[in-house]
């Protein structure tokens, strides 16, 4: 059996919408600088790197190599891994591997985008089959959008239900988390007058594009609380990447992939009762639709409960659960760091040191990635009294 | 630590229009090497796919390939890199403990895109890509200055072209097996000086897979394992100004930690053979000095000795190497199939009598900036 593995370090960028003053080294040296200053650990100590992103945003080939201007991985060993939007938290996932494998005691895992230097939907466009789903189902918006139309059809949701995350997770990042891109409160009544993108998400339903980095930096158990005095341990992890066209997956109103590597990385961290035991969740909701038709993926509520769940309250910072105290994506969204921010934020929440945005006494955190077709990748972190 | 096996391969021939598409050479490659193994999809539990954007001319172009290789139905995950990197993060899932028959798959068309602009990509976009650096040009860089420091000649850089286009006729996947001369590669037309067409590979389609697997597993359910005994891998510094191109410390980096975990002291002798990546004729030499297998600047001196001629001491690139076809991504990979054919006793024609230990090595990035090398042993 592999070793434990606990994240000691994270850092990101303050993001924003387009960062003049940086490139995108400079973007992956702010956050790489941040998670190695949490840590007091210096490149030195680091013994690979993984590293990810999307190509086309950029449009930079084998930024493998590239990145390593950013992080100093001059001499280090180097791995690239690119997954569409599950690239963040596909790369925590491969940093946990690297370390998990005994291979390597200390490994750095770095996300980045700078989607200012992009078209974003036009380079999204080319991710869609090209022969049968590229001139319908191009770039992020329309497969969302119909996923949440099937799923108001199905079970009763409202534009309005999404309005209430959309809520819900602006606010947060207005009001705890100075990294966060967009920071200005929004009320239900404004989301509602936003303009359509494509019916039923509205303007405000939606992730913006956004410059930014994170960093995280992942060791060995046994090494862990030395460098972190409170570490946060990797329980369980999980993937699914299911599909490859979009037709297979929108039309099953929830997020199918989601169920499938939740239930993986809650076997590995042996939770039985998510709702419960789970104390907050970063959650990859690229549209604040998402927000409601996901829940049931991740346990968190019955089959077509997501609407009833939403708007009970229980998710927001004051409740029994809370989702995103980040702000989450449709606050940020520096696509190939976004998963990698939500595996950070969630170990921030476990270490105590989520400042602000911080839920009280958090043993247990989530972070899911999404992307690529309907993809969904999970983490699941604990605190110390998890440790054996 | 646990040792990983390789238990499959799998490779389609590689040719420069290959009619399939990405993923029906995905499909192809899948079903080789689980045949190889004898095993059937339903046993494979996780997988790794190697694809690039670029050279896929597809955003998350991992989604290519994804169905074919099986990947839809397991955890998966995707490199963007060279198929040498797919293998290590393989490795990386097994030795978790957390997954058990792992499948890796790499593959690339070049024919479908423009190499010339792919490969311009990688380059600075501000300060270098306006000079119009490229793959071919950037290694004539490296080349001139390798050359220049060494006194490594056009000549001796000739007969690695020479010996690879020979054994790649023995080879039925390659894709340029050539009886040529030394006058003939450098009569080639120039490309980049000293870069002429016979120094540089080709663009070619194809795909590669492998099956790795713990070693219990890999006892119990394979014949033939090879034991992956060592890997390494590692980077040098970004911009080509930044770097002294002849140097190789960068790879010798990365083979120091596969030798150590091999247990490998004497590579020159200890090494049966090896497959390295050599997209261009000078590469092979400057490679063998990195890899240990001579001091430095003596890969010339070695070359003329007829070293790694098939019938020397240590035949490097039996399968005609990467100047015989280079399917970038799948390119490296390759290089891991036939170091497991060598060591199986599987080779055929181009079989290294006596092989029990292989090298593979791959590469990444411009004029070898990443490096990453295996030890295969039976």
């Amino acid at each position: 059996m592999g070793n434990r593995v606990s994240i000691v370090g994270v850092g990101q960028t303050h993001h924003r919408s387009k960062n003049t003053e940086c490139n995108g080294q400079e973007l992956i040296g702010i956050a790489v600088r941040r998670a190695l200053e949490s840590t007091g650990l210096t490149m030195n100590d680091i013994d690979a790197v993984v590293v990810g992103n999307m190509d086309h945003f950029e449009s930079i080939n084998y930024v493998d190599m590239w990145s390593v201007m950013g992080f100093g991985g001059y001499m280090k060993p180097v791995l690239k891994v690119t997954t569409g939007g599950t690239t963040g938290s596909a790369v925590g996932h491969a940093a946990f591997y690297h370390v998990a494998s005994g291979l390597f005691d200390v490994v750095l895992a770095v996300g980045w985008e700078q989607n200012s230097e992009s078209d974003t939907t036009a380079a999204i466009v080319t991710h869609c089959e090209p022969l049968i789903e590229r001139d319908f189902y191009g770039g992020a918006i329309g497969g969302l959008a119909a996923q949440y139309s099937m799923y108001m059809d199905k079970y009763g949701a409202t534009e309005e239900d999404a309005a209430l995350v959309s809520v819900r997770d602006r606010c947060n990042a207005a009001r705890y988390n100075p990294y966060a891109h967009l920071r200005k409160e929004i009320t239900v009544e404004e989301v509602m007058n936003s303009a359509y993108i494509s019916y039923p998400l509205r303007l405000l339903h939606m992730c913006p594009r956004s410059d930014g980095a994170c960093a995280v930096i992942f060791a060995r158990d046994d090494k862990a609380e030395a460098i972190s005095g409170k570490p946060a341990r990797v329980l369980g992890v999980g993937s699914s990447h299911r599909s490859t066209y979009l037709g297979d997956e929108v039309g099953l109103a929830g997020l199918h992939s989601l169920e499938i590597a939740a239930k993986e990385a809650y076997n590995m961290a042996g939770i039985t009762d998510p709702y419960h035991q789970i104390d907050v969740a970063e959650m990859y909701l690229p549209a604040a639709s998402a927000g409601v038709s996901w829940m049931e993926g991740m346990g968190f509520c019955d089959e077509g409960g997501g609407p009833e769940f939403i708007r009970s309250g229980v998710t927001n910072m004051d409740g029994e659960l809370p989702i995103n105290p980040s702000g989450g994506v449709i606050s940020t969204n520096c696509i190939g760091a976004t998963g990698l921010i939500r595996i950070g934020e969630g170990a921030l929440q476990v270490m105590g040191k989520a400042e602000a945005r911080q839920v009280p006494n958090v043993e247990i955190a989530a972070a899911t990635g999404f992307g690529g077709c309907f993809w969904s990748d999970v983490m699941i972190l604990g605190s110390s009294k998890y440790l054996d | 630590m646990e040792k990983v096996a390789i238990i499959g391969v799998g490779q389609t021939r590689y040719e420069r229009n290959n009619p399939c598409s990405h993923d029906e050479m995905a499909f192809e490659v899948t079903n080789k090497a689980l045949e190889d193994a004898g095993l059937t999809i339903a046993d494979i539990d996780n997988s790794v796919t190697c694809t690039n954007d670029f050279w896929d001319g597809r955003t998350i172009s991992c989604m290519t390939i994804t169905d074919a290789t099986g990947s839809s139905r397991v955890p998966t995950t995707n490199v963007e890199g060279d198929g040498t990197y797919g293998v290590l993060m393989g490795m990386t899932r097994i030795l978790s403990g957390l997954h058990d028959i792992t499948l890796v798959v790499a593959q690339s068309k070049g024919s479908i895109g423009e190499p010339n602009l792919i490969t311009n990509a990688i380059f600075d976009p501000v300060y270098d890509r306006i000079l119009g650096l490229d793959a071919v040009n950037s290694a004539a860089l490296q080349a001139k200055r390798y050359m220049t420091k060494y006194g490594i000649t056009e000549g001796q850089c000739a007969r690695v072209s020479v010996k690879n286009h020979k054994n790649a006729k023995k080879n039925p996947y390659a894709q340029l097996p050539l009886d040529i001369t030394v006058e003939d590669v450098l009569s080639s037309r120039p490309l980049a000086d000293p870069i002429k067409l016979l120094d540089a590979s080709p663009v070619s389609d194809g795909a590669c897979a492998v099956i790795l697997a713990r070693e219990s597993d890999a006892k119990r359910i394979c014949r033939k394992p090879v034991w992956i005994k060592g890997v390494g891998h590692c980077s040098d510094m970004y911009h080509l100004g930044d770097r002294d191109l002849s140097d190789v410390s960068v790879l010798q980096t990365a083979v120091k930690k596969a030798y150590d975990m091999a247990g490998i002291k004497d590579p020159k002798r200890e090494i049966h053979v090896a497959e390295v990546y050599e997209a261009f004729s000078y590469m092979e030499l400057m490679w063998m000095e990195g890899l240990g297998f001579c001091e430095r600047g003596r890969a010339g001196k070695l070359m003329d000795s007829g070293f790694t001629q098939m019938e020397g001491p240590l035949p490097v690139n039996p399968s005609g190497g990467v100047l015989s076809a280079h399917p970038v991504l799948a390119a490296g990979l390759a290089r891991i199939v036939e170091g497991v054919l060598q060591v199986r006793g599987e080779a055929e024609d181009r079989q290294v009598q006596g092989a029990s230990v292989a090298l593979a090595h791959g590469i990444e990035g411009a004029c070898g900036q990443g490096h990453c090398v295996y030890v295969l042993e039976r």
